[in-house]
């Protein structure tokens, strides 16, 4: 398994927009992709149970990959997150 | 007359007829299926057919509002495409035999529950965007065709709240303002107010009933008030009020091209603060003199990495050319405290307002600074940049500043890159040590900015972000006024010039101390430049 932590620096948190397009990018791969936050956590293609994870601005999630595709999995949600929050 | 108090998210004053908008309610039947395929075929095709209404609409609301304003469609599209919201229906129409329309009603109320649950107000205004795909897929389902209702003449909009995809269909020519029972002020209602231009109250209650469709209003956005049947006296106070702004709005605009002299013909330059080129744009239309801070933050934050110099060139050499001659001051990296940046890698600090941050990280990186100084040597070429440093408390940072300076210079030269060998350079007051040193600053850099935020909060050890000290913050603290008359008293001694561009330059309940002080230049938000050179052409 590959996971990397990141803090959110979107004013607004993982609101819709952007987490819909996570939740794209995740779909690419065959690996489980999950985002956990505080004590909760949710898997990365699916946007409604990310969104309910309410995360805000300055919160620290921890997204791992794991499956086949796992390194270029992370490397690519890696890349997301420092783009778009 | 009827009162009606709600949250205003717009201020303006409109007068007209309240019409009622009317969802119409239908009651989803929980029909037994013998064959749960074909209603599970019958959602996918369902799905897909609201997907592709939401791309035209999409295609719409960006002529109409605008593509930001448009997300909010491509955001339906994907929570069709939600794997929770699908298996939910899939589940509820194989466990229970049940018709697809209820399993979609069913799944709609969850979701909704989950969202209207949480904490965060954006979040919970989300429970609106789950009910909207619910309604359009039902729609679809039971064959229904929601026409959009027919406004006849200029009215209020009275509803509950408005689903984003109602009010794309709404004919906004003939909306003066909105008044939703319930909504928050994040809603999609008071974002459309807003981008329209027209007053709005939301949360008003159930007192705005359905009754009072037709009856004459005025919605008064100023005080968050609905006044229904508005008896004489209040319609002439409002009406009074109306013709006040719609004058103050063209007598804004008449100043347009004027000079920003006082009657006496003393001259204070009113020029814009932006942070990015968006910005730019607004302060052209609001014939800002020119820019007195062009924060270049924005490159650093919205880049991953430490953006190239051809990148940040690019964006100074714009913003000279847009500007057409006029000065245009943009102040070097200021990031630390609460502007963090992670490829920077900054440590975390107990104390980040006094510690590394602005000038400081660019003294102690030098290549960074210098990436940042050639390309606003070569982009100088193209129009009259000015750099601006923040942060200085001492001498030693500008001879250490200078010496970057000359190396720059050195190795543009001696590369044979093109650039302004002679670009003004200027120093911002943000800190009591600058204001108290600023005779010595002034023999060392052509002019000065003052930061007023920053140098309120250093000056008086308060946190402005801190809500508890509400109190105690005093925006015309006598030490921050003596602070700003002494720095301009030592700088104009040297034959400088001084600006000023924290919040206090658009207080026009100071413009009159700054002239009296000789301030040259005060720098403000677009939007209020106009107000600002009234203010000084008012004065005597």
């Amino acid at each position: 398994m590959k996971k990397f932590n990141y803090v959110i620096t979107d004013e607004i948190g993982l609101h819709a927009r952007p987490a819909g397009a996570l939740a794209k990018e995740a779909a690419k791969f065959s690996s489980q992709i999950r985002i956990a936050c505080r004590d909760k956590e949710a898997d990365a293609k699916r946007l409604i149970a990310m969104m309910g994870l309410g995360i805000k601005k300055d919160d620290e999630v921890t997204v791992s990959a794991a499956g086949a595709d796992e390194e270029t999995a992370c490397e690519a949600m890696m890349d997301f997150f420092t783009a778009n929050l | 007359m009827i009162k009606l108090k709600g949250k205003s998210v717009y201020k303006d004053i409109c007068i007209g007829e309240i019409f009622v908008y009317k969802k119409e309610l239908r009651i989803i039947k929980r029909q037994k299926t013998e064959n749960v395929d074909d209603e599970i075929t019958r959602y996918k095709t369902a799905v897909e057919k609201a997907k592709k209404e939401l791309a035209v609409l999409y295609d719409k609301a960006v002529k109409d509002v605008g593509e930001v304003n448009a997300a909010i469609f491509e955001v339906h599209q994907m929570l069709l495409d939600d794997l929770d919201y699908q298996e939910s229906v899939a589940n509820i129409i194989t466990a229970g035999e049940v018709n697809a329309e209820y399993a979609v009603a069913t799944t709609a109320d969850n979701f909704f529950a989950m969202f209207s649950s949480m904490e965060d107000e954006y979040m919970k205004a989300r429970a609106a965007d789950i009910k909207d795909i619910s309604e359009r897929l039902i729609n679809i389902l039971t064959a229904h065709e929601s026409a959009a209702m027919r406004i006849e003449k200029p009215s209020i909009l009275l509803a509950d709240d408005l689903a984003p995809s109602e009010t794309i269909q709404l004919d906004k020519s003939q909306i003066i303002g909105f008044v939703m029972r319930n909504g928050s002020t994040n809603s999609h209602t008071a974002i459309l107010a807003k981008s329209m231009g027209v007053p709005a109250l939301m949360c008003v209650g159930d007192r705005a009933s359905d009754e009072l469709n037709g009856k004459p209003a005025i919605l008064d956005g100023d005080e968050g008030v609905l006044y229904i049947e508005p008896d004489e006296a209040a319609r002439q106070q409002l009406e009074a009020q109306k013709a006040e702004i719609i004058k103050r709005k063209e007598r804004l605009r008449e100043l347009k091209g004027k000079e920003d002299k006082t009657r006496s013909g003393q001259e204070m330059k009113v020029f814009a603060n932006i942070g990015n080129l968006a910005d730019l744009g607004s302060a052209m239309t609001n014939d800002a003199s020119g820019i007195g801070l062009f924060r270049s933050e924005f490159l650093y934050l919205e880049s991953n990495g430490y953006p190239t110099e051809e990148e940040q060139f690019r964006v100074y050499k714009q913003a000279a050319e847009s500007m057409a001659g006029k000065k245009v001051v943009i102040r070097t990296l200021d990031i630390g405290a609460d502007k963090q940046v992670d490829y920077f890698r900054l440590a975390k600090e107990e104390n980040p307002a006094l510690g590394l941050r602005a000038i400081r990280i660019c003294l102690t990186d030098p290549p960074v600074f210098k990436t940042q100084l050639r390309a606003l040597y070569r982009a100088a070429l193209f129009g009259k940049l000015a750099v601006m440093y923040p942060m200085i408390t001492s001498m030693e940072e500008v001879e250490d500043i200078k010496a970057i300076e000359d190396e720059t210079r050195k190795e543009l030269r001696e590369q044979g890159i093109p650039f302004k060998e002679d670009i003004e350079t200027g120093i911002m007051i943000e800190t009591p040590a600058a204001a108290l040193i600023s005779g010595d600053l002034a023999k060392a850099v052509d002019f000065f900015s003052v930061g007023t935020n920053d140098l309120t909060q250093y000056t008086l050890a308060l946190d402005r972000q801190n809500q508890k000290l509400e109190r105690f913050y005093q925006p015309h603290h006598k030490a921050v006024l003596e602070l700003i008359r002494m720095s301009a008293d030592n700088i104009h001694k040297e034959g400088k010039w001084i600006g000023i561009c924290g919040e206090l330059g658009a207080d026009t309940s100071l413009t009159e101390t700054f002239l009296e002080m000789g301030i040259d230049e005060v720098s403000v938000s677009p939007a209020m430049v106009l107000e600002v050179r009234e203010k000084i052409r008012e004065t005597g």
